[in-house]
C-alpha cells in the first residue's frame, strides 16, 4: 500500500489566483448577474408562454416585417457611418484641412442633440418623413459620432514611423492607407459600430416619431395598445437574438491585439498631408455634416422658439425639470462609470474566456431595449423587493444596464493604452498590486473614466422609456416632458426642453472630445 | 550598387536649424557610419534622404539623378531606400513573415520563399515566420525589420541606430550579422549612430556630426588620429589635449618635448594624444602621479596628475595586473606624433 502512496505524484499546489484579481472578479460577476436580470426575465416569460405559443407569436409576418427593416437599417447605416466618420477623422486628424479643429469639434457636438431631438427637427422641416430612408439618414447624423470619435483618437495614436516605413516599402500613399492605417483602426471600427449597431436596436423615440417600424417600437406598442407582455416578450427574444449576432460579428472581426505601440521611441509628430486643389472642395464634406446634423436642429429649434416666444418657458416648470434631470445624470453616470471599472480591468488585464463572457452579458444586457430593462425592474421590484419600487437606486441599476458598455469603450481603450508594463514596474517598485494599479493604471486610465461617466451621463439626459417608467413619482425630466409635450403635438412648448437637453449636454459632448485628445496625449 | 550625393541640404523645425548645409557623398556599395550626439540631425538627415521629409533647400542624387531638390520630389515609395529604425517599427498588425512580404511584390508562395531565405540570412529561425512582433526579443525585430528592408532589394540602406536598443552582447552580434548581410549584398549603406566604437569597426567613411553638420568626413583611421579639433576628437574616443608651443616639428607640452604631425606650423596651440601612445613607468623621479584608480576587469582606469601648478590630469586604462598603486610616481613616455590641432 505504502509504494502506491509514494509513486503518486506530488500534488502541484494550486495556483491561487491574486486577491486583487479575484476581487475584482467577483464584483464584475454581480454587476453581470444584476445586469442579466432583465434578461433572464424575458427568458422566464418565454418560458412560460410554452412552446406552441411561442412559436406561433415568433414566425410570424409581422416579425418578418420588423427583420427586414431592422437588418436594412442596420446594414444601411453602419457602413455609411463608418466611411463618414473614417474620412472626416481622417480629414480632421491628418490633412491641412481649413478649420480642422472646429470641424472635429462639430463632428462630435451630434452627441449633444437626443436622438429623437434629431427626428423632431427632420419633421419639422419635411413633416411628411417616414420610412427606411428617414431612418437610415436621421441615424446616421445622430450616431455617426460614436464612430467619428473612436477613429479620430485613434488617428491620433497610429505611429507615423509605421506609415514612412511602409512608404519606403514601395507603397503608394493609398495602399498604405488600405494595408497600414486601416487594418490598425479595426478595433475603433469595430468598437464603435457595434455600439451603434445596439442603439438602432434599442432606440425608440428617434423611429417612433417617424413612424419606421423596429422590434423596439413595436414592442412598446404592445405593451401600450394591449397591455398584453406575452407578444412583446417574444419579439424582445428575436431582439436579443439580433443582439447576439452583432456581437459575435464584431468579436469575429476585432480579433484580439495591444494597442500600445512596440518598441521604444517617440512619436513622431504626424506631417500634415496637404489637399493642395482639394483643400476647399474637401470642405464640403464637413460642412454637409454640420448642415445636417446640427444646422437642421438649429433651425427647427429656432422657428419653435420665436413662434412660441416667452410664453414656452414656464419657468418652474422648466427649471424642475433640468435640476431633476441633472441629479439624475450624475448619480447615473458615476455608477455606470464606478461598474465598469472592473470588466475593463479584467478584460485587458486579465482577459480570460470568463472575462469575454461577462462582457458579452454586459453588452446583451445593454442591448435590451429600455422598456424591457424597466419592465423588469419593475416586476422585480413589486413582487420580491417592493421597497425599491419608484426609487433612485432602481432608476441607477437600470442606467447602469443600459449604459455600462458606454462607460466600458472609453475606460477599456484606455487602461489599454497604458502598457502592463508600468503596473509591473510599479510592482516592482515595491507597491502592493492594488497600489500599483491605483498609481499607475488607475491614475492614467482616469481620463478614460471621465469620458466614460461622460457618455454615460450623455445617455442618460437624453433617456426615455425607462426613465418613464421607473423614476420615483413626481420626477420629470427635461426628456420627458419634452416627448409628453410633442405626443401633444404641441411643437412650440417642447422646444424649451430639447434647447435645455442640448445645453447641457454639451459641455459634457466637449469634455468628451477634449478627454479624448488627452487620451491621445495632445 | 547606388552612389549617393548629398549638397548643402537645409531643414529647419520652426527656430531649430536641424541641418545646417550638410554635403557628402557615399560611394557606390561602401558603408558610411555617422556619428553625433542626440539631436544632431542625425534621424532628420535619414529622412531626408528616404523621402519621409523634404528639405528646405540643397539637393540629394542617386547615382546622378536628383531626387530632392528646391523643384522636385521624388516620393518615399518611388525611391527604393530601405530605412531600419532603431525599435525596428515594424507592423504590429501582421505576421513576421508578412511583414517581411509587406513591400514584395509577389504571391503568396514566393513571397514566403523568399521570406524564409531572408531570415536564414540575418540568422533567425524560420519558425518564427508565424509570429507577431510583438512576440519577439528587441533584437529579433531589428533582424526582422533588415529582413523586411532587404526583402525589396534597395538600392541604399539607412539604418537609425538599430542596435541602440538591444544590450551590449547581443548588440555586438546583430551588428557584425547585418554588415556581414549587407557587405554580402553590396548594398550601400548609411548607418546612424551615436556609439564611436560602433561606428569605427562598421565603416568604409565615417562622418562626425555636430549640431546639423558634418565636423569631419573621412576614413575611421584618419579622423581618429586626425580629427580637426578637440570636440570632434573627444566624440571618438579618449583624447588627451595639451598646450603647446610649437615649432620646427616639436611641441613644448607639459609632457616635455614632442614631435608632432605637422611640421609646417609655429606658435601656441593645442595638440592631442591618444590614451595608447602613453605608457607609465614607475619611477621615484616621474613627473606624474597616480591618483583614483577604478578596477573594470582586464583593465583599470588611472587618474594621472602631471606635476606643477594646475597640472592637467588625464584618464588612462592600464592592465590591471599593472603594480602601479595609487600614489605612485611615474614617469610618462610617449610613442608616435601629438597631433596638431590648428
Ligand atoms: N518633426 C520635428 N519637429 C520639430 N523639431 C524637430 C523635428 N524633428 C527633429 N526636430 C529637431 O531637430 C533636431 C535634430 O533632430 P534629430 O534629427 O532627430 O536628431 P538625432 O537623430 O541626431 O538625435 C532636434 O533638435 C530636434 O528637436
Ligand atoms: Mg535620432
Amino acid at each position: 500500500m505504502s509504494s502506491i502512496a509514494d509513486t503518486r505524484a506530488p500534488t502541484v499546489p494550486h495556483r491561487r489566483m491574486p486577491a486583487a484579481t479575484s476581487w475584482t472578479l467577483s464584483i464584475a460577476v454581480v454587476v453581470a448577474l444584476l445586469s442579466l436580470l432583465p434578461l433572464g426575465f424575458v427568458i422566464w416569460a418565454g418560458i412560460v408562454t410554452g412552446w406552441d405559443t411561442a412559436v406561433q407569436l415568433i414566425f410570424r409576418g409581422r416579425v418578418g416585417e420588423l427583420m427586414v427593416n431592422t437588418v436594412l437599417l442596420i446594414l444601411i447605416t453602419i457602413p455609411i457611418c463608418a466611411v463618414l466618420a473614417v474620412t472626416l477623422a481622417w480629414l480632421t486628424e491628418r490633412t491641412d484641412l481649413p478649420g480642422a479643429r472646429l470641424w472635429s469639434w462639430l463632428a462630435v457636438v451630434p452627441l449633444a442633440v437626443p436622438a429623437f431631438v434629431h427626428s423632431y427637427a427632420w419633421l419639422g422641416l419635411w413633416p411628411g418623413l417616414n420610412g427606411l430612408t428617414a431612418g437610415v439618414s436621421i441615424s446616421v447624423v445622430a450616431y455617426f459620432p460614436f464612430l467619428y470619435l473612436p477613429i479620430s483618437a485613434a488617428f491620433r495614436l497610429l505611429d507615423p514611423a509605421l506609415e514612412d516605413q511602409a512608404s519606403s516599402l514601395g507603397l503608394p500613399p493609398f495602399a498604405v492607407f488600405r494595408r497600414v492605417v486601416l487594418p490598425q483602426l479595426r478595433l475603433s471600427l469595430c468598437g464603435g459600430a457595434l455600439l451603434i449597431g445596439l442603439h438602432l436596436l434599442s432606440e425608440y423615440g428617434l423611429f417612433a416619431m417617424i413612424r419606421f417600424d423596429t422590434f423596439t417600437t413595436a414592442i412598446i406598442d404592445q405593451f401600450q395598445s394591449t397591455y398584453n407582455g406575452v407578444a412583446a416578450y417574444m419579439l424582445a427574444l428575436v431582439l436579443v437574438a439580433c443582439c447576439f449576432v452583432l456581437l459575435g460579428l464584431e468579436a469575429a472581426l476585432r480579433g484580439r491585439r495591444r494597442y500600445a505601440r512596440l518598441g521604444p521611441g517617440v512619436a513622431r509628430q504626424v506631417r500634415k498631408v496637404r489637399l493642395g486643389f482639394w483643400k476647399y472642395p474637401a470642405l464640403i464634406l464637413p460642412l454637409g455634416v454640420a448642415v445636417f446634423s446640427l444646422g437642421i436642429p438649429s433651425l427647427t429649434l429656432g422657428r419653435w422658439l420665436i413662434a412660441g416666444g416667452a410664453e414656452i418657458w414656464r419657468t418652474d416648470e422648466v427649471w424642475l425639470a433640468l435640476w431633476q434631470t441633472l441629479v439624475i445624470c450624475i448619480i447615473g453616470g458615476i455608477a455606470t462609470a464606478a461598474a465598469a471599472v472592473p470588466i475593463a480591468w479584467l478584460s485587458v488585464r486579465r482577459p480570460t474566456p470568463a472575462s469575454r463572457f461577462l462582457e458579452g452579458c454586459y453588452y446583451l444586457a445593454s442591448s435590451m431595449p429600455g422598456v424591457v430593462i424597466a419592465l423588469a425592474l419593475v416586476t422585480v421590484t413589486i413582487r420580491v423587493i417592493l421597497p425599491l419600487y419608484q426609487t433612485v437606486a432602481t432608476i441607477a441599476i437600470a442606467y447602469v444596464i443600459m449604459f455600462l458598455p458606454r462607460a466600458l469603450v472609453s475606460l477599456r481603450a484606455s487602461i489599454a493604452q497604458v502598457p502592463v508594463e508600468l503596473e509591473q514596474a510599479a510592482t516592482s517598485l515595491g507597491r502592493s498590486p492594488g497600489n500599483a494599479l491605483w498609481s499607475t493604471t488607475v491614475r492614467l486610465a482616469a481620463p478614460g473614466a471621465a469620458a466614460g461617466m461622460a457618455l454615460a451621463s450623455l445617455g442618460i439626459m437624453n433617456e426615455l422609456t425607462a426613465t418613464q417608467m421607473l423614476a420615483p413619482n413626481g420626477t420629470r425630466t427635461l426628456a420627458m416632458a419634452f416627448w409628453a409635450l410633442t405626443s401633444e403635438i404641441d411643437y412650440a412648448a417642447a422646444a424649451p426642453y430639447a434647447v435645455l437637453m442640448i445645453v447641457f449636454s454639451l459641455p459634457l459632448t466637449l469634455l468628451l472630445h477634449h478627454h479624448s485628445k488627452k487620451i491621445a496625449g495632445r | 550598387m547606388t552612389e549617393l550625393k548629398l549638397q548643402s541640404l537645409k531643414k529647419t523645425y520652426g527656430s531649430v536649424a536641424a541641418l545646417a548645409g550638410v554635403g557628402l557623398t557615399v560611394p557606390s556599395g561602401s558603408r558610411t557610419a555617422i556619428v553625433g550626439p542626440s539631436g544632431c540631425g542625425k534621424t532628420t538627415l535619414l529622412r531626408l534622404i528616404a523621402g519621409f521629409d523634404t528639405p528646405d533647400d540643397g539637393t540629394i542624387a542617386f547615382d546622378g539623378e536628383t531626387v530632392a531638390s528646391f523643384e522636385e520630389q521624388v516620393p518615399a515609395h518611388r525611391r527604393n531606400v530601405g530605412i531600419v529604425a532603431q525599435d525596428g517599427c515594424l507592423f504590429p498588425h501582421l505576421t513576421v513573415a508578412d511583414n517581411i512580404g509587406f513591400g514584395m511584390k509577389a504571391d503568396r508562395a514566393t513571397k514566403l520563399a523568399k521570406a524564409s531565405e531572408l531570415m536564414e540570412m540575418v540568422g533567425l529561425d524560420r519558425a518564427m515566420l508565424s509570429r507577431k512582433p510583438d512576440e519577439l526579443s528587441g533584437g529579433q525585430q531589428q533582424r526582422v525589420a533588415l529582413a523586411r528592408a532587404l526583402a525589396c532589394r534597395p538600392r541604399l540602406m539607412l539604418l537609425d541606430e538599430p542596435f541602440s536598443a538591444l544590450d551590449t552582447g547581443l548588440r555586438a552580434a546583430t551588428r557584425k550579422a547585418v554588415s556581414e548581410v549587407l557587405s554580402a549584398a553590396g548594398i550601400t549603406t548609411i548607418l546612424v549612430t551615436h556609439d564611436q566604437a560602433e561606428a569605427l569597426a562598421f565603416a568604409d567613411q565615417l562622418a562626425v556630426m555636430r549640431a546639423g553638420n558634418f565636423s569631419q568626413v573621412g576614413a575611421p583611421r584618419q579622423v581618429y588620429a586626425r580629427p580637426v579639433d578637440a570636440e570632434t576628437a573627444m566624440f571618438l574616443g579618449e583624447a588627451i589635449v595639451l598646450p603647446a608651443v610649437v615649432g620646427q616639428g616639436r611641441a613644448d607640452t607639459p609632457l616635455g618635448s614632442l614631435a608632432v604631425d605637422d611640421a609646417s606650423y609655429t606658435g601656441k596651440t593645442q595638440v592631442m594624444l591618444r590614451p595608447e601612445q602613453m605608457t607609465l613607468q614607475q619611477s621615484d623621479t616621474g613627473a606624474a602621479v597616480i591618483g583614483e584608480m577604478v578596477f573594470s576587469g582586464s583593465t583599470c582606469e588611472v587618474l594621472v596628475t602631471l606635476e606643477g601648478e594646475g597640472g592637467p590630469s588625464f584618464r588612462l586604462d592600464i592592465p590591471s595586473l599593472s603594480p602601479l598603486a595609487s600614489g605612485d610616481r611615474v614617469a610618462i613616455s610617449v610613442s608616435g606624433a601629438a597631433h596638431l590641432f590648428r
